[in-house]
């Protein structure tokens, strides 16, 4: 007990030891940061990952486009030309409806990229030597990622008929592209990119507010006193979210408004169903940086795992790059991110006028998203201090 | 109140009386039991005390009470509650004032206390929270930010903030720690207060003088619970001698070195301008201090060994079979 002070004090070294404090903060700092399981993880994990998305899964020039192909009549000529837009490498046929009402709705729900007609009466006509046109109708919400697939249409007129198919060679090309751009003819690209902000806007903002809710209960001890009192997981799940529902919906009306003021910016669609579906995707961003608050050890670690899930959220959703061009494997990353969903909702109702029947497959996936982070939230929220 | 009642068992928990009824609680951490084979009864409307030194497992014990924690071994119930399954219902009932101060520091006075109505289901948590501002002497703080308040306003505060509700069973982990001794004084006759309307008190303390206050107390070290009682029988229990020491101060720290270690000299404790001499063998401590009663500068008188002498020797003792 009484031994505290040592009786021979150890002696000091001179100097004003400016080096020997710097490294004495030094030590204690890596020491800390070993400690922390977490950071230490994301000092590697952040920079990989980020390398190998940009590396492998973000391509400026998207191939493989998904293509939906109406065919009016069945012809050898018809099919010659579908495998020359395939050989350009820019589409890929996924989908075969016969009438012009499927085709548009394939286009409006976002299913597809490219609309190909190839009307009646094609092959006689070139036979003739009429010069018929088929038309290429493009989702141009997104430009730079139907650019570059137009510009390829050129080579298929060359290479579609270099099979003789007892064409007359004219000289002159044997048939004709139209292309329609659909939804953004001016290609600007502000109105595909304002709606993307509104949702990458919102996944960011709304994962910090609840990202930090339970660790900081923990880190400022009032958790303790939560837990002694008669309250469940579920009711102080709610109770964090609910009140960042109401501020995410005014942020969203915010960047709404402006986008449409500013940058000129349509609503096709139901203001109402946006409303309705921005909310959702409100709330399944709030319980996901729930869940991650919930998983955290502390405030640093439910930081870090928000920009960890917010990478792939800006780099694989299609918000930055197109999402038809990425890899199936990113795609399907894509798929388990709720901007990704949002995005497509956003887009289509501000830009297309699509209504909720064209969305609900995106609608379904968000609140599946919404559920299962609330699960593991709800069963990850630990009700002891064991 | 409550006089005897024999309940039958998971009778409703107003009546019945006894309290706290657990035995052979185990809690480990990473493996190391921290509080071992545990047991205890606290009778309604008393004011039991839990003294140990720091990290002995008194918060631990506490916790597990109010379903904080699941204990490893053991069972018991807490106002009739399982504390392994019930925990839910004990919560409704029990006030739980933390050790380390934790309201919300950003909320206000009112705020928090119209917070925890609310959680209770109180009628009317506003009217509610406005009551206990009043009780508490805390009228004109009411907007002050808790985290602002001074360390006594705060221990008042959380007081009030754990018997808003009208709990049966109130759970203190060292409410006075850092308090100064006027708020300490009103602090125990307000506790003192509502174990006269039938509440029961279990409050853990490092203060001698408020361990004299408890109507019984239990003193907990290396998470055993080594004794329990009233103040007289744990001081007659542990049949201590004692002689105090006076003399000027310069020949009291020689004589403290002295007599350390000496056969029959189980513990040496100043007290100001006194010294405590203690053993467990009165016999071997008179032979022991024999010599020195002979000095012309030292006063020796036989004495009640006090409270704290006991403590000190039971850890010392604690600590030897520990190792
Ligand atoms: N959550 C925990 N994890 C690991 N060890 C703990 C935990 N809580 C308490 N302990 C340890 O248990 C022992 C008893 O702690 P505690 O019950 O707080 O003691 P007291 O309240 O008597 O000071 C201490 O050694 C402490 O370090
Ligand atoms: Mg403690």
């Amino acid at each position: 007990m009484s031994h505290i002070i040592p009786s021979e004090a150890p002696r000091r070294r001179r100097g004003n030891g400016f080096w020997r404090k710097t490294w004495a903060v030094l030590i204690k700092e890596f020491i800390q940061l070993q400690r922390d399981r977490v950071s230490f993880g994301m000092i590697v994990m952040i920079p990989l990952m980020q390398l190998l998305l940009f590396g492998y899964a973000i391509n400026t020039t998207p191939r493989n486009l998904p293509t939906a192909v109406l065919l009016q009549e069945r012809s050898d000529v018809g099919r010659s030309i579908l495998a020359a837009l395939a050989n350009t490498g820019y589409f890929r046929v996924t989908e075969l409806p016969s009438t012009e009402a499927e085709l548009d709705r394939l286009l409006a729900s976002g299913k597809v990229l490219f609309g190909v007609e190839i009307p009646a009466n094609f092959e006689r006509s070139l036979r003739r030597g009429e010069v018929p046109s088929m038309l290429v109708i493009a989702d141009a919400t997104d430009p730079v990622a139907a650019g570059s697939a137009l510009g390829a249409l050129n080579r298929v007129v060359q290479t579609a008929l270099v099979h003789d198919y007892a064409i007359p060679d004219a000289g002159a090309p044997a048939f004709e592209i139209r292309t329609h751009a659909r939804y953004n003819p001016a290609g600007k690209t502000e109105l595909n990119i304002v709606p993307g902000l509104v949702g990458t806007i919102l996944t960011m903002t709304m994962l910090i507010f609840t990202a930090l809710s339970v660790t900081r209960e923990i880190e400022r001890g009032t958790m303790e006193n939560l837990l002694a009192m008669p309250i469940t997981p579920i009711e102080i799940m709610l109770g964090k979210i609910f009140p960042y529902v109401v501020v995410g919906f005014v942020q969203a009306a915010m960047i709404i408004g402006v986008g449409i003021l500013l940058f000129n910016v349509p609503v096709l669609g139901s203001l109402f169903v946006l409303a309705g579906l921005s909310t959702l995707f409100i709330a399944t961003n709030l319980s996901i940086g729930y869940t991650f608050s919930t998983v955290a050890q502390n405030q640093l670690q439910a930081m870090q795992m928000s920009i960890m899930f917010f990478l792939p959220n800006i780099l694989l959703s299609g918000f930055m790059f197109p999402f038809a061009g990425m890899p199936v494997w990113a795609q399907w990353v894509g798929e388990m991110l709720p901007l990704t969903h949002y995005l497509r909702i956003v887009r289509s109702i501000m830009l297309k006028g699509a209504t909720l029947s064209d969305l609900h497959c995106d609608a379904a996936a968000m609140a599946g998203l919404m559920l299962v982070a609330m699960t593991i939230a709800v069963s990850r929220f630990r009700r002891t201090l064991d | 109140m409550s006089e005897v009642n024999a309940a039958p068992k998971n009778a409703r928990p107003n009546v019945g009386d006894v309290v706290i009824d657990v035995q052979h609680l185990t809690k480990k951490f990473d493996g190391r039991a921290v509080v071992r084979d545990l047991s205890m009864q606290v009778k309604r409307g008393t004011i039991y005390g839990f003294l140990g030194p720091n990290g002995s497992g008194k918060t631990t014990t506490i916790r597990m009470l109010c379903g904080l924690l699941t204990p490893d071994e053991g069972t018991g119930t807490c106002l009739g509650y399982d504390i392994r399954t019930q925990t839910d219902k004990i919560k409704t009932q029990v006030g739980y004032m933390t050790q380390r101060f934790s309201l919300y520091q950003d909320l206000s006075v009112r705020e928090n206390l119209e917070f925890i109505g609310r959680i209770y289901g109180l009628e009317n948590p506003k009217a509610a929270a406005r009551a206990a501002i009043k009780r508490l002497g805390l009228s004109g703080r009411e907007q002050q930010l808790a985290g602002e308040l001074s360390g006594g306003w705060k221990q008042r505060l959380a007081l009030g903030a754990c018997t808003l509700p009208s709990p049966q069973l109130l759970l203190l982990d060292e409410p006075t720690a850092g308090v100064d001794p006027k708020a300490r004084r009103e602090f125990w006759n307000e506790i003192h207060a509502l174990a006269a309307d039938g509440l029961t008190v279990l409050v853990s303390t490092h203060y001698m003088d408020e361990a004299e206050r408890c109507h019984e107390i239990a003193y907990i070290a290396y998470g055993e619970l080594l004794v329990h009682g009233t103040v007289e029988h744990v001081i007659a229990a542990s049949h201590l001698t004692t002689y105090v020491v006076s003399a000027g101060a310069g020949v009291l720290n020689a004589l403290s070195q002295d007599l350390t270690g000496k056969p029959g000299v189980d513990m040496v404790a100043p007290f100001g301008t006194s010294l405590h001499v203690s053993g467990r063998d009165a016999v071997a401590l008179e032979a022991g201090i024999a010599p020195y009663r002979r000095r012309a500068d030292l006063d020796w008188k036989k004495a009640e060994p006090s409270l704290e002498d006991v403590f000190i020797d039971l850890m010392s003792r604690a600590q030897d079979n520990f190792k």
